[in-house]
């Protein structure tokens, strides 16, 4: 069952390079070494679904019971194929192919006021692994106050404003999803937590907190070709936070309108999600054990109306606590990260969007100092920017769309043109690719360039 | 004697007191076609018919709260049902006039509200060949306007008035209107491209009143151009329900009060 629940971790990132937290795709700057590692998960995620489905059932029986006659049911879904193929290079164990697999969504939506009950589950068959499995994507219960409301269960929470830059966005990312051509939807992963909404006048506020740590997802080193600086080192183990009390991830959202601008502060205490790693004698390693330091957010975002377009700033400041004066080379050196992003109609159904993003790492110099020779180090000042272009075309059916990171401070970058069109209401394909390249065989992108492959996902919903 | 003073006073009263402005008509007709009610609700069906017939269905409940008088701020709030891959979206417009609209789109796979760019005026609303300016209603001072004439149209007695855009911000270069002297909707439009030729006709088909309010509940938009049309019907029609401020925000763009959608 856990495994069924969660993603496969199959190698993780060592070296802190660089915390790809704050980027989708930041994700890939380090290296992964072919070895398993999923197992630590399962037993947490054992307890997680258990409980999940212990709290859903009760109250599901509950609903059911004195309110369901009345309760407003609803069971949408999809049919969908998925498969993306090599186009540079065979993967590192043989295979042609990044992604294959069919998978069936069902979405169950019953309401009973103030209750409401989501359940969003996948059942897949990849044709890689040969595997067939069943994963729960969401599943909630919310109860709708006048002036609060809370949701409790597997959920997912979107923060920020970045396209694909997330900085206050702390929440679990699939990154191999992202880079295997998977529908977006799938680059997030849901939290199993509570979520408590009070909306008085003057703001509104979101409280979240997640007792159980979900780490992101990485690509799978069978499938992926990434940078792994000590590729001979095969015993690794990850460890997670263990769910208690004092390790509940805590993050809060304060938002409202101020002078016609969307504007945002955000705060969270917990950990990186990005695993780190210890090597056990960094001059003779013979094991490495990955791990995820404490850290906390503090930010804020502002949203609106200008220059004929929509303008965004985001900001955020990583306080590393584990590693605050950066002496310590196994976690990350605190860092400032800073997004301007800026959105316009150009001509009917053209949409330009640009953003700049910039990452500043704090006690560089002692960063430099400890930083064991034989591991890439990262820049004092990482820089970012994108492209996005979306033009639709035969009333809004056809949807040409070319989405681009480079950094102008690695010079590597990565291109997504993608073509999707809705062949009926209920039938839609998309073709695309990813192509990698540029920078160093460590820069985030740059250690990706033998992973190109071009996609297509084909879906019918009802 | 009285009877003499009071046609002296008739005759000086000026001129424009008796007869209809074009902008006064206007200023009507947008008042009785986008502005009725402190506040709006239907269920809107539109088919989207392409010219070798293949039809496409979008529905969405539209919610409208004014703020101030005819002619000034509104909100919108819209709850999409169909095609499957859009349902659960929520869609939110806060128009103002005389300067540009925000708007913000919640994505529900994602659960994610943002803000988005499209320009009102040349847009076509959810692929239609109604532009979000043909949904919301568009500024009467961005237009100048004239009578025409006045004739009939199936039996109503129209104003038929030129609208010529002040700026070159839409892709046509005028419009006819055929606005009923009596209700003051529009019964028919026309647009003309620049090159003078008609490009789409708008037709309303149904005419019902609710709570008193004359509304159309039936319309077509068609391009001749391109052969496609759209057919729209609003069906669970209300008007002045309540519509709460707190409607019009993310809390509720992300979870849409079902006595409101449905």
């Amino acid at each position: 069952m856990s495994s069924i629940m969660r993603y496969n971790v199959i190698a993780r990132s060592p070296e802190n390079f660089r915390d790809d937290e704050a980027i989708a795709i930041m994700w890939n700057k380090d290296c992964h070494a072919p070895m398993k590692i999923g197992a630590r998960n399962d037993k947490n995620s054992y307890f997680q679904t258990t409980l999940l489905f212990s709290i859903l059932s009760t109250v599901v029986c509950l609903l059911m019971s004195s309110y369901a006659i009345a309760a407003d049911v609803s069971l949408h879904g999809f049919i969908q194929g998925n498969y993306s193929a090599d186009a540079a290079k065979s993967n590192p164990d043989g295979g042609d192919f990044k992604w294959a697999e069919e998978r069936v969504q069902l979405k169950l939506d019953a309401s009973k006021e103030p209750f409401r009950l989501f359940l969003k589950t996948d059942a897949f068959y990849d044709h890689i692994d040969e595997k067939a499995r069943l994963e729960l994507r969401e599943g909630y219960i919310d109860y709708i106050e006048k002036k609060w409301d809370l949701r409790a269960g597997r959920q997912i929470i979107t923060w920020g404003l970045g396209d694909l830059i997330f900085i206050n966005d702390v929440f679990p990312k699939d990154y191999e999803a992202f880079f295997s051509g998977r529908p977006m939807e799938y680059m997030k992963k849901g939290i199993d937590g509570a979520k408590i909404g009070l909306y008085p006048a003057f703001a509104s506020f979101e409280f979240i907190a997640i007792p159980i740590f979900e780490p992101n997802n990485y690509t799978n080193a069978k499938r992926f070709y990434m940078f792994d600086p000590m590729p001979n080192v095969t015993n690794r183990e990850e460890k997670d936070p263990p769910s208690n009390l004092e390790n509940t991830e805590f993050a809060l959202r304060a938002y409202r309108d101020i002078a016609g601008f969307d504007a945002s502060v955000y705060l969270y205490r917990g950990f990186y999600r990005k695993p780190y790693m210890i090597p056990d004698d960094i001059n003779n390693t013979t094991k490495i054990t990955y791990h995820y330091p404490k850290l906390s957010v503090y930010g804020a975002s502002l949203q609106g109306r200008a220059l004929d377009g929509v303008l965004s700033f985001e900001a955020g400041y990583y306080d590393s606590r584990q590693d605050r004066a950066g002496t310590d080379y196994t976690a990350p050196n605190s860092q400032t990260k800073f997004l301007i992003g800026y959105q316009r109609q150009l001509w009917e159904d053209f949409t330009i969007g640009l953003q700049c993003y910039n990452e500043y790492m704090h006690n560089y110099s002692e960063y430099v100092k400890n930083q064991p020779s034989g591991l890439p180090k990262d820049r004092k000042l990482y820089q970012l920017a994108t492209v996005r272009l979306t033009q639709l075309l035969m009333h809004q059916t056809l949807k040409l769309s070319f989405f681009s990171f480079y950094s102008t401070s690695d010079g590597d970058y990565m291109l997504n043109p993608e073509i999707k069109y809705n062949f009926s209401d209920h039938v839609w394909a998309a073709a695309g690719g990813n192509v990698f390249g540029g920078g160093e065989k460590w820069s985030q992108f740059g250690q990706l360039d033998k992973n190109d492959n071009v996609y297509l996902q084909v879906r019918y919903e009802f | 004697m009285m009877r003499y003073l009071i046609v002296l006073l008739v005759m000086l009263l000026p001129v424009e007191a008796l007869a209809v402005s074009a902008e006064d008509v206007m200023k009507k007709s947008q008042a009785t076609f986008h502005y009725q009610g402190k506040d709006f609700k239907a269920r809107v069906v539109m088919k989207l018919v392409s010219k070798g017939g293949q039809e496409r269905t979008r529905e969405l409940t539209m919610l409208r709260k004014n703020y101030g008088e005819a002619g000034g701020d509104q909100k919108f709030f819209m709850y999409f049902f169909r095609p499957a891959d859009v349902k659960d979206m929520t869609f939110m417009v806060y128009k103002y006039p005389a300067k540009d609209d925000d708007r913000w789109l919640f994505i529900p796979a994602i659960n994610m509200v943002r803000r988005i760019a499209a320009q009102d005026k040349t847009s076509s609303f959810v692929g239609s060949d109604f532009t979000y300016e043909d949904v919301s209603g568009r500024d009467i001072q961005d237009d100048t306007h004239a009578i025409l004439k006045e004739e009939k149209l199936g039996g109503q007695d129209c104003y038929v008035v030129k609208s010529a855009p002040k700026k070159g911000d839409v892709n046509y270069a005028y419009k006819l209107s055929w606005v009923d002297k009596g209700n003051f909707l529009p019964l028919k439009e026309e647009y003309y491209d620049k090159k003078g030729e008609l490009s789409r006709v708008f037709t309303a088909d149904e005419i019902k009143r609710i709570k008193g309010f004359p509304t159309i509940t039936k319309r077509t938009m068609k391009n001749l151009q391109s052969g496609h049309r759209t057919e729209v019907t609003y069906t669970k029609t209300d008007y002045n329900i309540g519509i709460e401020d707190s409607l019009f925000s993310e809390r509720f763009l992300k979870q849409p009060p079902k006595k409101r959608i449905e």
